[in-house]
Order: structure tokens, then sequence, then C-alpha cells
């Protein structure tokens, strides 16, 4: 068959007519995000606006978090763990309960600490200033933020001395609530649940190794720890304890943890006194 | 309507398509170039980041880069350590500039000819001269070795392919788990805030600051050269952030020729500290000072009748530089670079004492014929009059960065001298007050249509003038010293892989 010009100019704004419906998609989820470039952060008495921080977020983040803040960045597919994807308003390191949005200082605090066993740096060259403009950058890509509020920060009552009988609490704790099943007895992340374990998205993860001697993602403080395991880590498989473990115990659960980890605490050199041994996961409930 | 106006509409409307076309075909071809290479620049290849995340316009450090620089190429993560990459994972960059440039130098002396044969005379002419050209070639290959032992090794040609080693070092980072506690060895760039091995511009005149390598007319000290690399060892400490910064060196006075060249027998130290301020919406501001003080040798021995022995370089005399350099931003857009500078050489240097090497006594071959450089052996006696030379300059540089794909650079440099050298550097009598000023500004922007963590491309398009008081030939007919001025233009696509 013979296709006259005319026919080509047919096929071709018929197809051009089929493709315009892709750019404008696009545009739409940006445009969507455009409704909420006022939105603002409050650290303290610092406010944060998020259209003061699109070329920090274009110079620094882009290329990992996207422009869309989806977290397709151009290295994100050589980047594992895979950038968040702010546009779902989850996140894991947060003082509030589980399943509730972070407080912005949360947000604030994790820009400049980074996360150790990702890609994610520590951007403690910031102003406070560029940190909390970030902070409202990256709330503008969630629709959450415009119809929640953030959780209310859960309580962590003061630390108490460590002692021997709080380490051993902390054992029973540790094989009570199960945390052997992913992090493994000796906290090496070889737990029989560790190689099942996917993310909230279905990608792999790995449970913490306490034991090579890297950094908590979301704190290294005892009080950051404790706020871990009660607060949990949404998007992933570390649920939050708050139900299960009481106050007092937690801290008992911290100097327990602290032992398994590779670096010098007075709890490691206490359970070394003690000759503590690992968990049994065979003995019966509360016979550690 | 008349056929021959109907006939021109067409034609007319055929150009239109094809001319539309053709900018059609143009853009596509524009569009699909500005499409993310795929090359790896080491560092953003490794990490993950894009170029714009440590530079504030490449190859300059912005301050997140300087901190990375700092903890030695590291972002202190468990990423840090060579054994986390891919093993295919190679960390090397080429850098080369392909460039049209013209340059125009005032003030040349030429031979004068007659009827097609030299007449021995002479003539004072500008000339000037263009054309397509290259940069020389940099292959940058830097990183960990393990956690806290970082390297750099940069192998460096010039633009006909001639080989050196422009920079190698071995560093020691966080002793004793301390930011405050790094240890460097090789051959580096001192630790200067304004660092001129990350400098925007590319001119002969421009790609260089002036501060950095004045030295007076006639003035024989080779070392002084705070821009190029050193041989030596340096401290370094800095407070987690980066907010603090210290550190000193200790370097051979030889200007960083490798070899133990004639002025390699003294040493010279290099500090700095400087502290940056978190002034909310401008930014942070830096603010420190440096201070270079050594001693280089004027008095080398000799064989052949003259010939100086390489590493025989004694008499040492001193000399020294000190400054303070400020890093302002006015937002995120507004960046300004003040350094200053006072400089002092012995007066033995002030009459062209010191220079053992041929030309300039800054990398140039050693002097293999006589007449040599002047030589301080012992009994010589100063020239009646000879002063101590000492001078004062200033930079100022100006960055607009519109994106961190688009930076507009302004720079303006001044030295002006405060005590000539005399003696014998203007035949007996005082030198003019003004002699060896330099004036210099040079303007530019650098472009990069697009930005990754793989590959860098900047579009750049610059002009450097240059004006210096009393060092062009003198003047044939009274003998008056007469100024130099040059100019520059150059365009290129400074690009690395």
């Amino acid at each position: 068959m013979r296709i006259t010009l005319g026919k080509w100019s047919l096929l071709l704004g018929a197809a051009a007519v089929l493709a315009l419906p892709l750019p404008s998609w696009a545009q739409l989820t940006e445009y969507d995000m455009q409704t909420r470039i006022g939105m603002e952060s409050h650290i303290g008495n610092l406010a944060g606006h998020a259209k003061d921080a699109k070329g920090d977020y274009r110079r620094y983040c882009v290329g990992c978090h996207g422009e869309l803040g989806d977290g397709n960045g151009e290295n994100a597919p050589w980047v594992d763990p895979k950038p968040r994807n702010f546009q779902l308003g989850v996140f894991k390191c947060r003082s509030t309960p589980t399943g509730t949005l972070p407080t912005d200082e949360d947000l604030f605090d994790s820009i400049a600490r980074g996360f150790d066993r990702s890609n994610m740096p520590q951007w403690s060259t910031f102003t406070k200033q560029q940190r909390a403009d970030l902070v409202a950058w990256v709330k503008h890509f969630s629709p959450r933020w415009t119809g929640e509020k953030p959780g209310t920060p859960i309580t962590i009552p003061p630390e108490p001395e460590v002692t021997a009988e709080r380490i051993k609490a902390g054992r029973d704790v540790f094989a009570r609530v199960q945390c052997w099943k992913c992090h493994g007895v000796l906290g090496q992340a070889d737990g029989p649940s560790a190689a099942t374990l996917t993310d909230d998205l279905g990608r792999v993860i790995l449970p913490f190794n306490f034991a090579e001697g890297a950094r908590p993602k979301c704190g290294d403080t005892d009080r950051d720890i404790y706020r871990i395991f009660m607060t949990g880590l949404d998007g992933t498989p570390m649920p939050s304890f708050a139900d299960n473990i009481k106050p007092d115990e937690a801290w008992d659960l911290v100097f327990y943890l602290r032992t398994l980890m590779s670096q010098k605490s007075k709890e490691k050199e206490m359970a070394k006194q003690l000759a503590l041994k690992p968990v049994d996961p065979n003995a019966p409930a509360g016979q550690q | 309507m008349h056929v021959s106006s109907r006939s021109y509409l067409r034609k007319a409307f055929r150009s239109a398509i094809s001319l539309f076309s053709l900018a059609l075909v143009f853009s596509s071809i524009v569009l699909t170039c500005s499409q993310p290479a795929k090359a790896l620049p080491a560092f953003a290849r490794k990490y993950g980041l894009r170029c714009s995340a440590c530079h504030e316009s490449w190859p300059m450090l912005n301050y997140f880069g300087q901190k990375f620089k700092d903890n030695g190429y590291q972002l202190m993560n468990d990423r840090d350590a060579p054994i986390w990459q891919n093993p295919g994972y190679w960390p090397v960059v080429f850098r080369i500039t392909p460039i049209w440039h013209r340059v125009s130098t005032g003030k040349v002396q030429i031979d004068t000819y007659t009827a097609g044969a030299l007449d021995g005379g002479q003539a004072i002419q500008r000339i000037s001269s263009s054309g397509f050209d290259l940069s020389g070639l940099d292959f940058h290959t830097g990183g960990t070795l393990e956690k806290n032992i970082s390297f750099y090794l940069l192998p460096s040609s010039d633009s006909t392919g001639a080989f050196h080693f422009e920079q190698v070092f071995v560093r020691f980072d966080n002793i004793a788990h301390s930011p405050w506690l790094n240890f460097k060895l090789g051959r580096f760039e001192l630790d200067n805030l304004l660092s001129e091995k990350r400098i925007l511009t590319l001119t002969g005149n421009g790609g260089v600051y002036q501060t950095y390598h004045f030295i007076p007319f006639g003035d024989g000290n080779s070392f002084g050269q705070i821009g190029d690399n050193q041989l030596g060892i340096e401290y370094m400490g800095h407070s987690l952030n980066d907010r603090t910064r210290i550190s000193a060196s200790l370097v051979s006075s030889s200007d960083g020729n490798v070899g133990l060249t004639t002025t390699a027998n003294a040493y010279t130290g290099f500090f700095t500290a400087s502290q940056a301020f978190d002034t909310g919406k401008l930014g942070v501001q830096r603010v420190g000072f440096y201070a270079m003080a050594g001693e280089a040798s004027t008095y080398y021995l000799t064989s052949g009748g003259g010939i100086p022995i390489l590493g025989s370089g004694i008499g040492n005399k001193g000399f020294s530089r000190e400054g303070f350099v400020g890093q302002f931003y006015l937002g995120p857009h507004v960046g300004l670079t003040v350094v200053t500078q006072h400089g002092a050489d012995n007066v033995w240097f002030g009459q062209g004492y010191g220079n053992a090497e041929a030309s300039d006594g800054n990398g140039g071959t050693t002097c293999t014929a006589t007449p040599c450089p002047p030589n301080n052996v012992p009994g010589t006696p100063l020239p009646a009059g000879s002063q101590a030379p000492s001078w004062n300059g200033v930079t100022f540089e100006g960055h607009y960065i519109y994106s961190p794909q688009l930076i507009f650079i302004t720079r303006y440099e001044a030295e002006r001298m405060s005590q000539q050298a005399n003696g014998n550097i203007c035949g007996g009598v005082a030198c003019p007050s003004n002699l060896g000023n330099i004036s210099t500004y040079t303007i530019g922007f650098r472009y990069n249509p697009f930005m990754t963590s793989r590959a860098g491309l900047a579009w750049h398009n610059e002009y450097n003038w240059l004006h210096q008081d009393g060092t062009g030939p003198a003047n044939l007919t009274t003998g008056a010293l007469t100024n130099i001025n040059t100019g520059e233009i150059l365009m290129g696509l400074d690009f690395d892989f």
C-alpha cells in the first residue's frame, strides 16, 4: 500500500496526540508538589521555607532522591540501600510513635547526622537555616504533611545507672521479644529470619549487625537506641516495641545491646566480668 | 494573486520549512548531547553524588567538598574503605580542554629588516595571535588505600604531551580517631583556602593567582610560590564539621622541583588557620590567615667554570609571605573570596641572587652554561643602595552562582611594591616606586550543560587583562622603562571523564 504524505501526517499527528499524556502526567505530579511549595518547618525559633531549599536540593540531593523526591535519582540504581522516597512520607528515624509523621526536628537531625551504612553522608556543613529549609522541602513532596500532623514524641525517662542486674534483665528482654530472630543471638544479623526480610516496598533488607562496629542509622547515643526500638523504623520490618517493653525494661535492653556492640563500653566490660552468655533461643520463657 | 508572487511565497515557505527543520535537527542534537553522560569521575562514582555536591562549580570546592577533602577523601561512613567498592572500580579521571584563544601582548621587542635582511635595528610593537589550541592533560587518581589512608596521584602533561608528576601524596587521616591529626607526605598543593589548583579560569595570566606568585622585578628568589605544588610534609587538623581548620607544612624550598636541585638545601614552613561562622540565610562565612616563612639558597658551588652543581645550594637567606583570607557568601548565589599578602625577600634575593636555574627559577632547567645568574660566593659585595624588597598584594574573586550549572566569575588582583630592591636592579639608581606593580582582572563564565555524578563538561569563556609597570623593553629612543599590557580571550570545552 502506498502511504501518502497526508497519511504520514495523520499517523504522526495521532502518535503525537497519544504521546501528549506522558509529559503531562509528570507535570501533574510536579504541579501537585508545587501546590505545597509554601511548606514550612519549625525547629525551635528557626523557620524553614521549602521555596528557599530548591537550589540546595538540586545541588546536593537530587542525584539520589530525584527531582520529584521519589528516590529515583540518577544514582538510585547504584545505591544500596535505596534512597528514601519522600513522596510516601514514611521515615525510619523518628521520635514519634510508629505510623506517625516525624517531627521537623527529627528530619533536621537526620540531615546533619547522615545514615551510616548508606550513601547518605553527614551534611553537617549546612547552616541551620539551610537544613531547616531542606526539611520544609522534603515535606513538600508528600501530601501526608498537609493532611496529618506529626506524632507526639515519645517520652524517654532519665537513663538509670547501669548495673549487672540490668544487663542480665536486658538479655531477658532481648530473648522475650525475640530480637534474636533477626539480629541473631550475638547481634550479628544472622538470626533465622534475617534472610527473609524485606521492606515495605518489597526490597531485601538486612537487620542491623551490632557486632561489626557500625553506627545505628538513627543515632548512637543510649537515648537514640532506646528511641529506635520504642518507635520502630517505619518502612522496614523493625517494629515498635512500645507496647511490649516497659520504659524501665527498655533501658535494660539498651544496656544489653551495648554488650553486643564491638565498640568499647562499660556495659561490655561488665558483661565480660559476668561471663554473660548469649540468649538461648530454646530456653523456656524467663529462664535465660 | 500574481503567479510570480505565489511562486515567491512558495519559495519563502519552503525556506521557512527548511530553516525550521534545521533548527529542529540542531535542537535535537543539542538536547541529545545534553543528556547525562556515562563516565564516572572517581569520587562521584564511588559515593553516588553529583559533582555539584562537592564543587561550587567544578573544579572549585564548596564547603562540603572541602570537608570531604579534609577527611581524606572520605565521607566518614562505612563506604570509605576500598574494600566496599566493586572490584572493577578504578578511580581515574582525565581532564583536558580544547580551546580557541587570542593572546595580545604589548611591547615586544623585535628585530627590524631592511631590504629583506637584518639591519641590526630593534623596534617595539604589539603581537597578537589567535588559534585553536589544547590545554595539558591531567590524569587524576585519588581515594583511599584503606580506611583513613588516602592518596592522590596526578600525572600531568603540558600541551605537547610531556609528562611530570604534578601531585603525589599519601595521607594518614584521623589518626587515633581524631580529625585533628592528619599527616600528608609527598608533592601537594599548600593548604590554600583559595586553591590555585582548583581555579575556575584558564588563561595564561588569569589561570594563576598573581598574588600567589608575585616576586619583585629582578628578584632571584626561586621560591615563595604559594600556588605551586610543593614537596614536603603537612600536618592538618579540623573540627568535625570543618568549621575550624589549621595546617602546618614543612616543604623543601625547591618550588616542588624534584631531583634535589640547586635550591633544595633549605626548608620553608607554611601555616594556615581559619574559622567558619554560620550566618543564617547568608551562608557560612570563613576568615583565616596564612603565613609562609623560609629560606632559600643564594650561593651554589660550581664546576666547569661556573656551572652550578646540583644540590649544592648554600648561603640561605630568608623570605616571608603572610596574609588574610576571607570567604564570604551573600546567600546561595553570591560569593566573594579575598586574599591579601604582605611579602618580603632578603636583600640578596632583591639583587637577583638565589636563582641557580637558567630561566625563571620556577621549574626552569638548571643553568648549564655561563653566564649563569649571579652567585653569592663568599666575599661578594652587596651593591650600593640595595634594600630588601617588600610588597603588598590583594586578590578579590567574586562568583555569581546562577545554578550549579552556571557560574559567572570575576577577579581583580593588585600587587604593589612598597620597597624596591634598588642596587643594581635599576642600574645603580633608585627604581621607580611602581616598578613591577601588577594589576589584572579576569571575567568569565562556565556553563555545564549537564550535572551528573558521571562526567563533567563545562563550556568555558574568559577574558583576562594584565598590566605590569616598567617591565617592558626600554623605550628605544628615551631608554625609559615601559609598561606591559597583555590581554587574552579564551573559549573552550573543559571536560573530565
